[in-house]
């Protein structure tokens, strides 16, 4: 129950991408026959991801992960419109991928408004017109938080941008193919999306770039995807792209089998005692439960959770390499100690109301020795 | 995460000895890492300058429970003088080494116990 770490490649998936490693393994470049080949199923797969989100195929850019394409949005932008001004706002909930791209651009002589969250998890959009300056060239929000499950107020962002005729990148990551995405619904100009997210394969994303948003492009070369993102295309990871774009489509209305689902991990895990909602009941992703426990810890938990069987994960500092606590709780407001006993179930396409009865069976057995190991615990 | 967690640790971590308080310690060492959070309180029962009994407490990760379950193991039946020999080295080894990441953060046992000790000499006017 970590699917918003990454899903399985769905086995359609696998079939459609197959021929494209051996069989026809042309490159899009090519005239010849294996060559048209394979640019024709790459611009199908184009033709899928462009209708997920409500976008033109000629808007769709593939990139080698959602990584590259935030960097992508929002390097590309800065440095574009460097002339017009050097002034971006993005929100302390990002994904790495887009904090640490605004850090770095920090270094670069860049200024950059982090902006705070209300205690739920949701930016403000009457903060982001505020923090508009003569300066401003790009406002980064993204569209939900994979951790929390907040989904933001992105359309009246988009608004505020329109109006003040500043580009809007969201990250879209999180929240492709659980929840509908349209482009012009949402006013924005670059939305990314990966494919391992929404059971496609890893090592492909994609970024959408309206028509007239001009970009600087991190990588040289042979003038690939419309000269933005040089490189040989990485053909069986973009079919497989396309189809899990196309299934995601069909799917959506699974969404509400899953967001049944949500409610009943979180309503069965509630009944622990001192258990509280990490984020807000509304505006939610159908897939994510983010509960804290007072007194207990989170990686003990998982491990826990392990032995019977369960993948989760945490926000704790214990289980993250820098041993720092999830910056997207401590700027929802919790102390160090509440970020600790965090615990994230993100559920799938595979999930069962088995599984989630499962969960609420096995839990409380193990907050509560852990509660009698704690020292914090009465 | 569990990167690296010896069978050992792991066998700790799931069925941890000594767990609990002991209502009428001799000795409490209190000790935790402001940076991360975790707590851990080892309790001890003196008789005859020997560690008749050692339990603990802790809040924290696998590494911190594990190192406290170790410890109560390692110090038990030990002369005071003995059980303050214990190093966090000595711990981390015990359980076939721990992460790199976890050996500052979660190996606090020893220094637990040792608190523990002084705290039982200052109480007794040892010290």
């Amino acid at each position: 129950m970590d699917h918003s770490s990454t899903t399985p490649v769905d086995a359609a998936v696998t079939e459609a991408m197959l021929p494209y490693f051996s069989e026809k393994f042309g490159n899009p470049s090519s005239l010849y026959t294996i060559g048209r080949e394979a640019r024709r199923a790459m611009e199908e797969a184009r033709g899928n991801v462009a209708d997920l989100i409500g976008a033109k195929k000629e808007e769709i850019i593939f990139t080698g992960s959602g990584t590259e394409s935030d960097n992508l949005a929002i390097k590309g932008l800065a440095y574009r419109n460097r002339k017009n001004g050097d002034h971006i706002i993005t929100s302390s909930i990002e994904h790495h991928a887009v904090l640490y791209t605004c850090k770095y651009l920090e270094t670069r002589g860049f200024k950059v408004t982090y902006l705070p969250v209300r205690k739920e998890g949701f930016v403000n959009p009457a903060d982001v017109e505020a923090a508009i300056t003569s300066k401003t060239t790009l406002i980064s929000i993204m569209h939900a938080n994979p951790e929390i499950g907040t989904i933001q107020p992105v359309e009246d962002i988009g608004k505020i941008a329109k109006e003040k005729n500043i580009p809007f990148h969201t990250d879209a990551i999180p929240a492709a193919g659980k929840i509908p995405i349209n482009v012009d619904a949402m006013g924005v100009s670059l939305l990314s999306l990966s494919a391992h997210k929404m059971y496609g394969p890893k090592g492909v994303g994609a970024l959408y770039i309206r028509k007239g948003t001009g970009l600087e492009p991190l990588l040289h070369g042979g003038g690939h995807e419309r000269d933005i993102r040089s490189g040989t295309e990485n053909v069986p990871g973009i079919v497989g792209f396309g189809k899990a774009a196309q299934l995601a489509m069909e799917r959506m209305p699974e969404a509400l089998r899953i967001t049944k689902l949500r409610d009943s991990l979180i309503k069965g895990l509630l009944e622990i005692k001192d258990s509280y909602l990490n984020g807000s009941t509304e505006k939610r992703l159908p897939d994510n439960v983010n509960i804290r426990f007072s007194y207990v810890e989170g990686e003990s938990m998982i491990l826990n959770l392990d032995m019977k069987g369960v993948a989760a994960s945490t926000g704790s500092a214990c289980s993250s390499k820098s041993l720092e606590p999830s910056h997207v709780l401590i700027a929802t407001g919790l102390r160090h100690e509440e970020a600790h006993g965090s615990l994230r179930f993100t559920l799938g396409r595979g999930n069962t109301q088995d599984d989630v009865d499962y969960v609420i069976s096995v839990l409380p057995e193990i907050v509560n020795k852990l509660r009698m190991m704690s020292p914090l615990a009465r | 995460m569990t990167d690296g967690y010896s069978e050992k640790v792991m066998e700790h971590f799931a069925n941890p000895r000594n767990v609990g308080e002991i209502k009428d310690a001799d000795g409490i060492g209190k000790v935790g890492n402001p940076v991360c959070g975790d707590l851990m309180w080892i309790y001890i029962k003196v008789k005859d300058n020997r560690l008749e009994d050692v339990k603990f407490k802790t809040f924290g990760c696998g590494a911190a429970i594990a190192t406290s379950s170790m410890i109560t193991e390692m110090a038990k039946g030990k002369t005071l003088e003995e059980a303050l020999e214990i190093t966090r080295k000595d711990v981390a080894e015990a359980l076939d080494g721990l992460p790199p990441v976890k050996m500052h953060c979660s190996n606090l046992a020893a220094d637990g116990l040792h608190a523990a000790i002084k705290d039982y000499l200052e109480r007794s006017g040892k010290k």
